[in-house]
């Protein structure tokens, strides 16, 4: 009896602690962004709809990007129509290992990784093997559009496959873990690095349960992590601790993201970056309407940040100098 | 001030919804809530007399603004006769004129009228003058003055006095007085003629007024005489009977005074009869026909001025606006997740043919057993477009199939499945297994529940009898509607989900700081 009275008692001093609802005050006070303000007072103002292709096109994103020298995982080929899927063995060439994707594509779906193949079959990442006939439906379905925004017929893109940068292999089970930056008119604002787990089955996505663990922007190291809505410090596979780690390349990384505005002329930008074994960071894809996760990975919110860089009157126009402000400004050092 | 330049064209469009809508209730009488019929009389004055072979002026009292009612229509049906109207006092005469009459001769007055509680006008004309006392025989004078003397003691004014001298003078069991005065074999006319004798005692003022009674639907009716007393400000009617104060319920005032009903030179044996006939007409043909009479458009290029069939498909587009409103306000502001921004008002729109219980059950049936074939088709690994084809097709089989067995198994209400927009559905499956694969089932099913629950709420909202009738006669309010969502297209703040959602993220911050 005394027992399950106090039972109820802990759990409604839980409770208070950790109320199921907030008050709007109270998440204006912490910085929260919403959805409808990102919507209303930054997507709508800062992206003009005339930049949109140039980032829901993953295809000519990266053609942008080759011009304006920033990396991104070489292409191998793309498949447009449906009779060019024959030429498949072409453009693989000697490639043991690709990826496919939507040109279009939506939220990270429709992403076919092959890790290796053997003659006509095709290894994915996550073991199971493919038959060629089943890779060659995965790319009509993606020509269709099944993926894409929209469900407008699609080209699909063949290229290289990115080998994770060892720095984090003690933290991520398969898959890639990818650097999200937020550059609000061309400044970094914050940073967070997604990793796969096992719940996540590889994919580099906090919905369905990567750990997202924020970056400080003035050092580059992370911070801790946050899994399904709480904070961790380890790795929930490995049991290695997720902060404290040392992003390489960080001042490179962040410069790539500030560039980036230059290049898709998005004042609200959502950066994704890899970072390969061989060839460092390379942009992976942007997202012109990058989610509010970052603020639980950070913990701490993009209002205050946000407003802070729209009061700046004059941005500076070289990418450096804006990497600078941004750590400088939101940079915790130490 | 923020989004000035969206504020005031919110403001604009409410201001001119409201004032449209504020035309039409006060100025055509449009009811702001939905009556579907109003009582409509049609009153009926057939004169009948024989002609003397010359000529002959035919004059009938007709109604000149009845207290309660107001006319909307009249008709002299009088072929070969000249006619002409003209005010006496208050009252109004038609005058029909012919030469040669000969033989029985009809016609007839028609008038239509519908109740109308603002024209419950004060009777001020004319302003009589005060009536000399009678010449009283012997035994008469003493009784009138006894009466009105006891009358006058008990009685404040004039409405007073009236009400008591009219309650002793029908009390069943008479005083002395009255008895003399009271003539039981008298008409009702020649009775309240004797009234007015007496009162003419007191100098008040008085005359008959003419009523008729128009409950039911009379035949071959006659006109009930009233009595009218003068306060000095206005005319105030009594029952002759029983001394209540006003004009019966439902009674047509024809006319007062004296003066004959009707009075025909160079003809004889004239005889008026009355009929009268209740039906209920449509409360917007009435605002229409009044419309008209004050010569006002707004009616005339409304769609009340469209063909029916064309009228019923807008009566229901119109709500549409509403239901779309409400995904605005549970996506925006509460934060639902749907499939398809508008899907759920499709949905909504099948509900009217299901009903809500129903429907939800059909749509879940329908979703459910879609999705399980859709993942077998899967496995089939077809092509974008032939698969969707497939979807459509197995969908209709399937509404078809359980329309035939829900009709079996006698619940009738399964076969308004047929109404569902199958194209939608299909499209919503595809989502959904595609939701399901990628982001799991809890994701998919989410989303379907969320378009159920905004559909549900749509279709509360869009068949409110309320919300249908004003959207269609007051289409002006979906301005108001058009004003509230381009505000809500600027409203920033947090969904009621989030709250919920960020729970964790505030919970860290506060941990941090």
């Amino acid at each position: 009896m005394s027992s399950i009275g106090r039972g109820w008692r802990s759990r409604l001093r839980l409770l208070r602690r950790n109320p199921p609802l907030r008050m709007p005050s109270t998440l204006r006070e912490l910085g929260i962004l919403g959805m409808n303000e990102r919507n209303g007072d930054y997507i709508s103002i800062y992206n003009k709809r005339k930049y949109y292709p140039l980032v829901d096109d993953k295809l000519k994103t990266k053609q942008l990007a080759l011009e304006a020298g920033i990396a991104t995982p070489q292409l191998y080929g793309v498949i447009e129509i449906e009779h060019q899927v024959r030429d498949l063995d072409t453009i693989l060439g000697d490639h043991q290992d690709f990826v496919i994707k939507p040109a279009q594509g939506s939220g990270g779906s429709g992403i076919m990784v092959i890790g290796g193949r053997r003659g006509n079959q095709f290894l994915r990442s996550s073991g199971v093997s493919v038959s060629r006939s089943e890779l060659e439906h995965f790319i009509s379905n993606v020509l269709s559009g099944m993926y894409s925004l929209g469900g407008l017929p699609d080209k699909a893109i063949i290229e290289y496959r990115v080998k994770p940068h060892a720095v984090f292999d003690a933290v991520s089970f398969q898959g890639v873990p990818d650097i999200r930056t937020i550059v609000f008119r061309g400044i970094p604002i914050a940073s967070m690095v997604r990793l796969p787990t096992r719940q996540s089955d590889g994919k580099a996505n906090l919905h369905q349960g990567a750990i997202g663990a924020g970056i400080d922007l003035a050092t580059g190291r992370t911070v801790d992590g946050v899994w399904f809505n709480s904070v961790l410090d380890s790795h929930p596979d490995s049991g290695n601790a997720v902060r404290g780690i040392q992003v390489p390349d960080w001042q490179l990384l962040l410069e790539l993201a500030a560039r980036s505005y230059d290049l898709t002329q998005l004042g609200y930008l959502g950066v994704d970056v890899v970072l390969d074994a061989e060839h460092g960071p390379l942009v992976l894809e942007y997202n012109a309407r990058p989610g509010l996760n970052i603020q639980l990975a950070n913990q701490m919110g993009l209002r205050h940040r946000l407003e802070k860089v729209r009061a700046i009157e004059k941005i500076p126009s070289s990418a450096a100098a804006r990497v600078a402000l941004g750590q400088e400004l939101f940079g915790e050092g130490g | 001030m923020k989004d000035f330049h969206l504020k005031t064209l919110a403001l604009f469009l409410s201001v001119i919804a409201i004032a449209l809508c504020y035309y039409k209730t006060e100025r055509l009488g449009v009811p702001l809530t939905p009556q579907s019929s109003a009582q409509v009389w049609t009153a009926e004055a057939t004169v009948r007399f024989d002609g003397q072979d010359r000529s002959a002026k035919i004059n009938l009292a007709v109604p000149k603004a009845p207290p309660g009612f107001s006319v909307l229509d009249e008709n002299f049906i009088s072929a070969g006769y000249g006619l002409a109207t003209n005010d006496v006092g208050a009252n109004r005469v038609v005058q029909w004129a012919a030469r040669n009459l000969s033989g029985q001769q009809t016609l007839y007055y028609r008038v239509v009228l519908t109740e109308d509680s603002d024209a419950h006008r004060d009777r001020t004309e004319p302003t009589p003058s005060y009536p000399d006392i009678p010449e009283y025989s012997d035994p008469e004078r003493a009784a009138v003055f006894t009466l009105l003397d006891s009358v006058r003691a008990r009685s404040a004014d004039t409405a007073s006095f009236a009400h008591e001298l009219l309650r002793r003078f029908n009390d069943p069991t008479p005083e002395a007085e009255v008895k003399v005065l009271r003539d039981e074999s008298a008409d009702a006319t020649a009775q309240v003629k004797q009234i007015q004798h007496i009162l003419a005692g007191a100098r008040i003022p008085s005359r008959i007024a003419h009523v008729l009674p128009l409950a039911g639907s009379l035949r071959h009716g006659s006109l009930t005489p009233w009595l009218e007393v003068y306060n000095g400000e206005r005319w105030l009617a009594f029952n002759p009977r029983t001394g209540a104060a006003g004009f019966p319920a439902d009674a047509l005032v024809w006319y007062a005074g004296d003066m004959p009903l009707v009075d025909i030179e160079g003809a004889d044996n004239a005889s008026v009869q009355f009929s009268a006939l209740r039906t209920s007409r449509d409360v917007m043909g009435l605002a229409q026909q009044r419309a008209r009479l004050i010569n006002s458009d707004v009616l005339e290029y409304s769609l009340l001025s469209l063909p029916i069939a064309t009228q019923n498909t807008y009566k229901i587009l119109l709500t549409v606006p509403l239901g779309a409103l409400v995904v605005v306000l549970l996506r925006n502001f509460i934060g639902l997740r749907t499939f398809g921004t508008f899907m759920p008002v499709l949905i909504a729109l099948a509900f009217r043919e299901t009903e809500l219980l129903w429907g939800c059950i059909l749509f879940t049936v329908l979703v459910a057993l879609g999705l399980i074939i859709r993942f077998y088709l899967e496995r089939l690994k077809l092509l974008l477009v032939p698969r969707l084809a497939s979807m459509l097709t197995i969908v209709i089989l399937l509404m078809a199939g359980v329309s035939i067995i829900s009709h079996k198994l006698g619940m009738e209400h399964g076969l308004s499945i047929a109404l569902f927009p199958m194209v939608i559905l299909a499209m919503t499956i595809e989502r959904m297994s595609i939701v399901w694969d990628e982001n799991g089932p809890k994701d998919a099913l989410l989303s379907g529940f969320g378009s159920l629950a905004v559909a549900a709420v749509g279709f509360v909202v869009m068949t409110h009898p309320l919300a249908e009738y004003l959207a269609f006669v007051f289409p002006e309010l979906l301005l108001l509607v058009l004003a509230f969502t381009l505000l809500a297209g600027r409203y920033t703040g947090y969904r009621v989900s989030e709250l919920w959602r960020f729970r964790a993220s505030a919970r860290a911050i506060t941990n941090k700081q």
